[in-house]
């Protein structure tokens, strides 16, 4: 049974001054009146993709092979959260088309994807808790959260559910890391990265192997990419312990993290400009001599003709010179604490509850959110900088376009004359083809495969 | 299952016997009736100072000294033979006790495992590759030229958590990540396109993940074999037995408050600061504080609420009162409600949850704006200091306090700040939240009586 939605239990946290020094970001939220049931209704109605969401949970189960399952996609757990914070749960068709119909009736705020059950679920109390015949998930993609909230600590232009095109690059990091470890590291290869509407990103592994990881398998991935322990109570919430990293750890620190914290976080969130900010730095110096003599370097006045340079990089430039140099190098830990640092302030926060039991529900691609007003669109992990969360087309604006270009029969042309065509475009060619294509390969060898064993069975 | 008589029959077979058995199937042996119980409460004796010994925090090289002296005490017998009897027939007889509930049969599970863990990391290497045959694990070695193209990638994973750099004669296995769980999460393999490189010191971790699985399994099956048959057969004989020993080496779980145990709203503020255990003491301050808890101290805090005797309906009220401030009553009637309500199980699965003991307090991590866990685990050393202090921890207590913490003895370090606060010794440790809560009850009502 699952107690948290990733989404709907967020609280939304108090919004501090923020510090007028950059010019002011665009924003993500709009006006919520750009949100209600009739703009929904005619979202359903015309963009939703309702065929490829319904291609895309039948993973090639789609009857026209012999091997298929025809239960397969029966069984399956959308639910619904309707309009007045009504929730439906275990809701489940046999067709495109109950689904579709489902969709545009019940015109739900939020659909979320649960996993596929041993049997259909609207017939799950007639099994039992255990023993043979149970009611239990049996696949389910591998899925990560991340939310940009985790993040709150580190980042000082916004706070709470805002994000701007300072604090959004963490995000970018976080699909980078965590994409090539799951493609180079796991051997994952149909990943789809989604916006999730407001202030994070969504990750769907859906292999075949990664759909069927159990429990214990998926936790045990979660905590391979975790690196991050502790709260307020704790000092230093990064420990990386030993000599050397781990090769994920190497790669995701030279590849990305580090570039990121020198070219653009240092500067984009003055990590080091005022006196509270570089404090919180120099708790997480081992070395209380050592971070005393940085404070005495920072606490002088600039000198006037020094400032060339920006004073987060200079100062970053002190601290790194002081605990990477020779005559220190006996302090345990000191040279460590640069990667700290820059851990502390880039590396990937996931939510480790969402990853590690296979009932969990996760917000389905293509739903608008209601506070933005955004859809949830796909990210091209190759090309995740470029994505910018404050330009992802809003429900009002696609029905604008949608009135603008007249009234067509053809669905697929309607949903071209839409800025939403593109991300239906992508999510088909980059990862429901494929992805399908792979299925049915499976799909295949598995179905040869047992008629291979049943004739090798008959004997006389 | 076994075939039981009065008198004691074992099987004759001096022959190389195998030291660690694989309980792959009950054996045909016959058993006295005397012994079925004695071995059983041997056995049991090991599995719980297992426990125990997980629960204060032990590192893998003292629990294998650990275990290496539990099974010498406990579990020894003159003839070898005779020792590897006594092991399989205690195995299987408390599968017996332990298959008849979820939680019953997850704790023998994790104590099983954790023996054969340790049992096996004793034996010698070529023991261990014998027993890796048994199990049947079809893992091919790394071949020289594959193994030069990842060796600098496999250093590194060595390097990184303290062992020696691999040679051309280390052994490395090429398993699917999927049957090394433990060392994926704990960063301990290389990993390449889904395949870890698995040294043949970590072998224990393959062979001990099939293990797992496959008692786990075997129990299900037990317990099925119990419902429909056994238990009704045996009902005069073999049951009461069975069901004696599960209740009496486990500790309560404080699921089900006494009748007398009852609390209501307004006594909690004064419990709390007068016998709340450090970390629901933090909890319960965080919630008054910022009117809010996630999900995680929802949890830790609810349940143990709940084993305190906080009936339901005064845990919606208490609850109610501190979020409705924060994010109003109507979002906390359909957020939250619900899953109190599910705590004490009147939504959906109806489990009744049990409060968290300390190994689960202390094994749950908290990340960013989290307050659960053990705070002798996660505080700083300054926090502590200044939390202890609020409690009313002098400084010379305060010193023994963080020097236990700093050795990562967690539950002591809590044990002796009950005995600070309550100013009185507590000579069984501390195990569970609501132990701390019902001794400390105990003492400030026995030190409320009148004497003569």
């Amino acid at each position: 049974m699952n107690r948290e939605e990733a989404d709907n239990c967020r609280e939304d946290m108090e919004i501090d001054g923020n510090e007028p020094e950059m010019p002011a970001q665009r924003h993500v939220d709009i006006m919520p009146d750009g949100f209600n049931a009739n703009y929904l209704k005619a979202y359903y109605g015309k963009v939703f993709p309702h065929p490829d969401i319904f291609k895309w949970m039948c993973y090639g189960h789609d009857g026209k092979h012999p091997g298929c399952d025809p239960t397969y996609f029966s069984r399956r757990e959308f639910s619904f959260t309707l309009d007045n914070d009504i929730y439906l749960r275990f809701q489940s068709y046999t067709s495109a088309y109950e689904l579709e119909s489902s969709i545009k009736e019940k015109c739900p705020f939020k659909i979320d994807i649960g996993p596929v059950y041993s049997v259909n679920p609207a017939k799950r109390h007639a099994y039992a808790q255990t023993g043979d015949n149970v009611f239990t998930p049996v696949e389910r993609e591998l899925i990560f959260d991340v939310d940009i909230t985790d993040y709150d600590d580190v980042r000082f232009c916004c706070s709470g559910a805002d994000i701007c095109l300072d604090c959004w690059p963490l995000m970018t990091v976080a699909i980078k890391v965590i994409d090539t470890a799951l493609r180079d590291d796991f051997g994952f290869n149909h990943i789809l990265w989604v916006y999730s509407g407001r202030r994070g990103v969504h990750c769907w592994v859906c292999d075949g192997k990664a759909r069927r990881l159990s429990n214990e398998q998926r936790a045990a991935i979660a905590d391979y990419f975790r690196v991050y322990k502790g709260n307020e109570n704790s000092n230093k919430k990064v420990s990386l312990v030993g000599p050397v990293l781990h090769p994920f750890l190497a790669r995701s620190y030279t590849d990305v993290l580090r570039d990121f914290f020198e070219g653009k976080v240092l500067l984009s969130q003055n990590i080091l400009s005022t006196e509270e900010k570089y404090e919180k730095i120099l708790e997480m110096i081992p070395d209380e001599s050592v971070a005393a003599e940085l404070r005495g370097k920072w606490q002088e006045k600039r000198k006037a003709n020094g400032l060339k340079d920006d004073i987060n990089v200079v100062r970053w430039e002190q601290l790194k010179s002081l605990l990477y140099s020779g005559k220190l190098k006996h302090i345990q830990g000191l040279r460590r604490c640069v990667e700290e640092i820059i851990f502390s302030f880039t590396y990937p926060r996931l939510d480790m509850e969402v990853s590690k039991h296979m009932n969990h529900l996760l917000k389905a691609p293509f739903c608008v959110h209601p506070k933005t007003g955004r859809v949830c669109v796909p990210i091209d992990p190759n090309d995740c900088e470029k994505f910018d969360p404050t330009t992802v087309p809003t429900l009002s604006q696609l029905l604008q376009e949608l009135n603008m270009s007249g009234s067509r029969a053809d669905i697929d042309d309607e949903l071209d004359r839409t800025s939403l065509g593109r991300a239906v475009r992508y999510f088909r060619s980059s990862f429901l083809q494929p992805l399908l294509k792979s299925c049915k390969d499976e799909l295949e060898s598995a179905y040869n495969s047992r008629l291979q064993q049943s004739k090798n069975s008959l004997s006389w | 299952m076994q075939s039981l008589r009065t008198r004691r029959v074992y099987q004759q077979d001096d022959a190389a016997v195998p030291t660690l058995p694989l309980y792959r199937s009950a054996p045909p042996l016959e058993v006295r009736l005397e012994d079925f119980e004695a071995f059983a409460v041997d056995r049991l004796r090991v599995l719980k100072a297992i426990s125990d010994g997980l629960s204060r925090g032990k590192k893998p090289d003292e629990m294998k000294k650990l275990v290496t002296e539990l099974w010498r005490t406990h579990m020894r017998l003159p003839k070898p033979s005779e020792a590897v009897n006594k092991d399989v027939i205690s195995h299987f007889v408390l599968r017996l006790v332990y298959c008849r509930t979820e939680d019953l049969r997850k704790w023998f599970l994790s104590m099983e495992t954790t023996l054969f863990r340790y049992r096996f990391k004793n034996e010698s290497p070529e023991a261990q590759r014998a027993l890796m045959a048994d199990f049947n694990l079809p893992y091919k070695a790394v071949n020289t030229a594959e193994f030069e193209s990842v060796k600098d990638k496999l250093s590194q994973v060595a390097r990184s958590f303290g062992q020696p750099l691999p040679t051309a004669d280390t052994i490395f296995y090429k398993v699917p990540f999927e049957d090394v769980p433990e060392l994926v999460a704990s960063r301990r393999v290389y990993i390449h396109q889904g395949n870890a490189y698995v040294a043949m010191n970590q072998v224990v971790s393959l062979v001990v993940t099939q293990f797992r699985s496959f008692l786990s399994k075997a129990l299900i099956l037990t317990n099925r074999k119990w419902t429909s048959s056994i238990k009704e057969q045996e009902k005069d004989r073999l049951t009461p037995i069975v069901e004696v020993l599960s209740t009496s080496y486990l500790g309560p779980d404080y699921s089900q408050p006494r009748e007398s145990a009852e609390i209501s709203l307004k006594d909690i503020d004064n419990l709390a600061r007068s016998s709340f255990p450090l970390c629901m003491r933090h909890l319960y301050e965080k919630l008054k504080e910022d009117h809010h808890l996630k999900h995680g101290g929802r949890m830790q805090l609810g349940l143990f609420l709940k084993g305190v005797g906080l009936k339901l309906d005064d845990a919606l009220a208490f609850w109610r009162a501190e979020f409705s401030q924060k994010v109003g009553a109507e979002r906390f009637e359909k957020e939250y409600a619900y899953n109190i309500r599910h705590n004490y199980g009147r939504e959906g699965k109806r489990v009744d949850y049990t409060p968290f003991s300390c190994q689960k307090v202390i094994s749950s991590t908290p990340g960013v704006g989290d307050h659960h866990g053990c705070p002798f685990r996660h505080f700083s050393e300054e926090n502590l200091r200044a939390a202890l202090g609020r409690m009313g921890v002098g400084n010379r207590g305060m010193d023994d306090i963080i020097d236990k913490v700093q050795n990562r003895h967690y539950q002591v370090a809590c044990t002796l700040t009950f005995e600070a606060v309550h100013g009185s010794t507590c000579d069984a440790g501390i195990n569970h939240p609501n132990q701390y809560f019902i001794d400390s009850q105990k003492i400030l009502q026995s030190k409320n009586q009148p004497t003569m």
